[in-house]
């Protein structure tokens, strides 16, 4: 059991990696990786509303659209869904807590367009997770992207200073960092 | 009396790069010599073509960036970073093998981001890693070992560079390949079934690593580097195998012994860990660096799919380098950590 749920996350984290392995979420990953503290900041935003919208997006599959026979609008609901969490999100978080509406604030809304997010709850629906996998899987996936946008966003910060020629400078030298990265984590292959 | 100013700094150590990157290729010397000794002229003809190219290509990109190739030549780092990589390929490797793993090297991880000095992962490490991900059959091909085989003489280790396919089917899987794939035989009888391995680890391997080994301890004497980095990995390498290693059952990861005498630790505990660009600079940095990597390499080794698991440990934690610095700042003298934030 506890196992089976540690295999999850490594997978999640690191085999099978959303940003490096799937490719799935990568404007946020190029967009906001230029500053660490800014990459912190939308890396614990994105972990609350990952962990929640794949949770809810669970139980709209199947509470909502299964019994009415309606699979096949889940794309289309996924999105609503998300779209509703973030917003419940920012709301929540403004009136109940100021300071960490001022830290995460920003990214919120930018959430609503992560493939990663969309990417989690469709695929906990394919590989057909129970309630509690699906919360673990949504988890583990938000806790890889954040871990490479940070690591990636200090590299970026060290980039900035490199004598980069001229055609490979700003978001160039970005995907080509990002592709040795995505070969390096090939080498997590076959751990889970 | 001419009464001239010079500015500060009025000392200056002895070692300049040039000299840095000599010392670290006379370091090399004893394990390459071992390698041969094992595997015959395979990995000497690698070095010779992949340093040929490594100049050919460095001349290139310094030109196109409007360089003075001459002045960056004779730093020889081109030649380390293509010797590492050479020494890491399986032996007689066919010559585009090494082509493309040596443009990889020094055209995309090393001059894409401004050349020596600026390249956030190690070259050699790079060149190897797509290699591995892109011919994985020829990457695996290592023949076997003196005393496990024949080993070629000079001439067919000239016509395996250059004749495609003269020397199919005398390959062997190297020592680590056999004990990640065993699952029903334990340690011991392991050890007696199969030619490969030698006393401690697989055979030849042990003695090549012994030789890295010299070579590194060498280089530490030499203050090349400072013993944080590749100490930590030994030992949290050697942690993980005392860990795993269940009595020897057929479920065993093998014996922390095993492990640093297999497969390029030794090599990479001294030669790419201890790398000043790639790695963390801070001396706690390097602790944590280097244990991280040691961890997963026993990680990838044992659990993983691929063969050996240095080159991506180590780009792995290349890639975590700059966040690992940013925690482990030391405080400047006269400042509180609070302060030096």
């Amino acid at each position: 059991m506890l196992a089976d749920y540690s295999i999850l996350l490594i997978g999640a984290i690191l085999v099978n990696n959303f940003v490096l392995v799937q490719f799935l979420g990568l404007c946020p990953f190029m967009g906001v990786s230029n500053k660490l503290e800014t990459a912190m900041g939308m890396s614990m935003a994105t972990t609350f509303v990952l962990t929640l919208a794949s949770a809810c997006s669970y139980l709209t599959y199947t509470f909502i659209l299964q019994p009415l026979g309606l699979e096949y609008l889940r794309t289309i609901s996924f999105i609503l869904v998300i779209a509703v969490v973030v917003q419940f999100t920012e709301m929540v978080v403004r009136k109940s807590s100021p300071l960490l509406y001022r830290v995460l604030g920003v990214y919120l809304p930018l959430i609503t367009t992560n493939c990663a997010v969309l990417g989690v709850a469709l695929l906990n629906i394919n590989k057909s997770h129970n309630f509690l996998q699906s919360l673990f899987y949504g988890f583990g996936a938000a806790l890889g992207f954040s871990l490479v946008l940070v690591l990636f966003a200090a590299m970026r910060e060290r980039l900035t200073v490199a004598d980069v020629p001229a055609p490979f400078q700003g978001a160039a030298i970005g995907m080509v960092t990002a592709g040795l990265m995505s070969l390096a984590f090939m080498g997590f292959a076959g751990l889970v | 009396m001419a009464l001239m100013r010079i500015t500060s700094p009025h000392a200056h150590g002895p070692m300049s790069t040039t000299r840095v990157m000599q010392n670290v290729l006379l370091a090399l010397i004893p394990g390459v010599i071992v390698l041969t000794h094992f595997f015959g002229f395979g990995t000497l003809v690698n070095i010779i073509w992949g340093c040929a190219l490594a100049v050919a290509f460095e001349t290139l990109a310094l030109l196109l960036r409007g360089r003075p190739p001459l002045f960056y030549l004779k730093d020889l780092s081109a030649i380390v970073t293509a010797t590492l990589l050479c020494i890491a390929l399986p032996p007689y490797s066919p010559w585009w093998l090494i082509a493309v793993g040596i443009a990889s090297a020094i055209l995309i991880a090393k001059h894409f981001y401004g050349g020596l000095g600026y390249n956030p992962f190690n070259p050699a490490m790079v060149g190897y890693v797509v290699l591995l991900i892109s011919f994985p059959l020829q990457m695996t091909a290592w023949s076997p070992p003196r005393g496990a085989g024949e080993v070629p003489g000079l001439i067919e280790a000239l016509q395996a560079l250059f004749v495609p396919a003269s020397f199919d089917g005398i390959t062997m899987a190297t020592p680590l390949d056999i004990l990640r794939q065993n699952n029903s035989l334990l340690i011991k009888d392991l050890w007696q079934q199969t030619p490969q391995f030698g006393r401690w680890g697989g055979m030849g391997w042990e003695w090549a690593n012994i030789a890295f080994l010299a070579g590194g301890v060498w280089l530490l004497y030499q203050r090349i580097f400072t013993w944080h980095a590749p100490v930590a990995m030994l030992v949290s390498l050697g942690l993980m195998a005392s860990l795993f290693y269940d009595g020897g059952s057929s479920a065993s990861g093998g014996s922390p012994l095993f492990h640093w005498l297999s497969g390029a630790t030794m090599l990479g505990a001294f030669f790419i860990v201890t790398d000043p660009v790639t790695s963390a600079v801070s001396l706690r940095g390097r602790l944590i660096y280097g244990a991280l990597i040691g961890v997963l390499v026993y990680l990838i080794r044992v659990w993983g799919n691929y063969p050996d698991a240095v080159a991506f440990a180590v780009l792995i934690m290349n890639f975590a380098a700059p966040f690992i610095d940013y925690y482990t700042q030391p405080t400047s003298y006269g400042h509180s950590s609070e302060e030096g934030k």
